[in-house]
């Protein structure tokens, strides 16, 4: 399976403001030390290899929106933040005029997961199917609701795709495209679901928006369950963990801390930190990867676990 | 988890030692109990000396973060000292720093809280 990263950020959508990369080139520059280079390709490749990915890249970007290739012809995609933009770009390049079989999965709808739907693509070909999954009964509500006039100018029954509201068991395994999907419910405002997804021996789990109580072990063993034996966890870390059991309690987000701390439990082999604080600029969430990084070295037992921080364009092979 | 005590004058020194995770988190707050309810009759102030503290997990955090936020609910104090390496890295970690005030050395935390609790350390 291949994991790719579309939208990446929580709650909003955030971008870069033209200060932000005034600053990133000035300091480029700076640590260049006043070295040569006799191509775009060796200024390529001393950033890459020299520079610091927050100020070379950015983690981004766009709201919730993850795609899971699975080496079929239909499409798996989790959440639909406004990710789903570029990702319905890519597809209808990729399907070069062949209506595309999408199968989405909805963790919930709150708006940063839903907002990208009216600007995704191969929603306006006819002929192409889009299966939207999920567990909550006000799914295809919200969907229609946010196109409904004052807010869109095209309704959701303007639609040329052939859309599809597909009801989903908590709990239980549905095979959907060759490949096992399992929601389980997450604590969060409305309740979230999270999805295991199983296919060739490789186990990929989508959990965002999901709020740990530390209190509730019962709650911490179902997850240990859930996440058990995975290849790949894409994580909800949106908040520090002090900020998460005080201030935040109850906000229904998660930190690294507990994203190591329950990888670690279920024996996973990666974990991405997923769903960014929106007020966190590149340089802050690197060094939330860097300490993640560390906590895990400082707690780790016999088996290591990998950590990434996701950006938008970001591709993991599992 | 054995939870040694001693007094300084009004402050109290608490030493938990060895790991603080799931499995003894709520024994160490039912150890804690009744030093917080003492600290908010007579406003004895609580310094946490973690020098004997190995390893702290999320759980053992929570159990800090409710004392943290029970002294501030009664106007008390609860600061520590101490802190062994890793632990320190891993308060900084889950931003628990923010959250406490810390010290060194036992003797720099009842200083900060009050000159008679330092100098009746100081008289040992």
């Amino acid at each position: 399976m291949r994991v790719r990263f579309w939208g990446t950020r929580g709650s909003i959508p955030v971008a870069l403001t033209s200060a932000d990369i005034r600053d990133k080139v000035a300091e480029a520059l700076f640590r260049a030390e006043g070295r040569r280079f006799d191509s775009v390709g060796e200024a390529h490749d001393f950033a890459v290899k020299h520079l610091d990915f927050s100020l070379t890249h950015t983690f981004g970007g766009h709201s919730p929106c993850v795609e899971i290739e699975t080496g079929t012809e239909e499409y798996l995609v989790c959440d639909m933040g406004s990710g789903a933009r570029p990702l319905g770009a890519h597809v209808l390049a990729r399907q070069s005029g062949k209506p595309a079989t999408v199968n989405v999965f909805m963790s919930h709808v709150h708006w940063d997961h839903i907002m990208g739907f009216p600007f995704f693509g191969p929603a306006y070909v006819p002929g192409t199917h889009i299966r939207i999954h999920g567990c909550h009964e006000v799914i295809e509500q919200a969907f229609r609701l946010q196109q409904a006039p004052p807010c869109f100018p095209v309704e959701f029954s303007q639609l040329a795709a052939d859309i599809e509201f597909v009801k989903l068991t908590p709990g239980r395994a549905h095979e959907i495209s060759g490949v096992q999907v399992t929601p389980t419910p997450q604590m969060h405002s409305g309740e979230s679901y999270g999805y295991r997804f199983e296919a060739g021996g490789k186990v990929v789990v989508y959990t965002t928006d999901s709020e740990h109580k530390l209190e509730n072990r019962a709650q911490t063993e179902r997850f240990v369950r859930f996440f058990h034996g995975a290849d790949l966890v894409v994580f909800d870390a949106m908040y520090s963990l002090a900020d998460a059991i005080s201030v935040k309690a109850d906000w229904g987000h998660s930190s690294n801390i507990i994203g190591v701390e329950l990888c670690q439990m279920a024996r996973v082999k990666h974990l991405v930190l997923f769903h960014h604080e929106p007020a966190y600029d590149d340089a802050t969430i690197e060094g939330v990867l860097r300490e993640t990084r560390r906590f895990e070295e400082l707690t780790r037992g016999t088996q290591a676990l990998q950590i990434s921080a996701a950006y938008d364009g970001l591709e993991i092979d599992v | 988890m054995p939870l040694a005590h001693r007094l300084y004058d009004n402050a109290l020194v608490l030493g938990p030692t060895g790991r603080l995770d799931h499995d003894n988190c709520e024994a160490f707050r039912e150890e804690l109990a009744p030093h917080l309810e003492r600290s908010a009759k007579d406003g004895t102030s609580i310094v946490l000396d973690l020098s004997g503290l190995e390893y702290v997990s999320s759980a053992g955090l929570r159990c800090f973060m409710l004392a943290a936020k029970q002294a501030k609910a009664q106007n008390s104090r609860i600061v520590i000292a101490a802190m062994q390496p890793v632990v320190a890295e891993i308060f900084q970690i889950a931003r628990f720093n923010l959250v406490f005030e810390a010290f060194p050395k036992v003797r720099d935390a009842l200083a900060a809280l009050s000159p008679a609790a330092a100098a009746a350390f100081d008289r040992g």
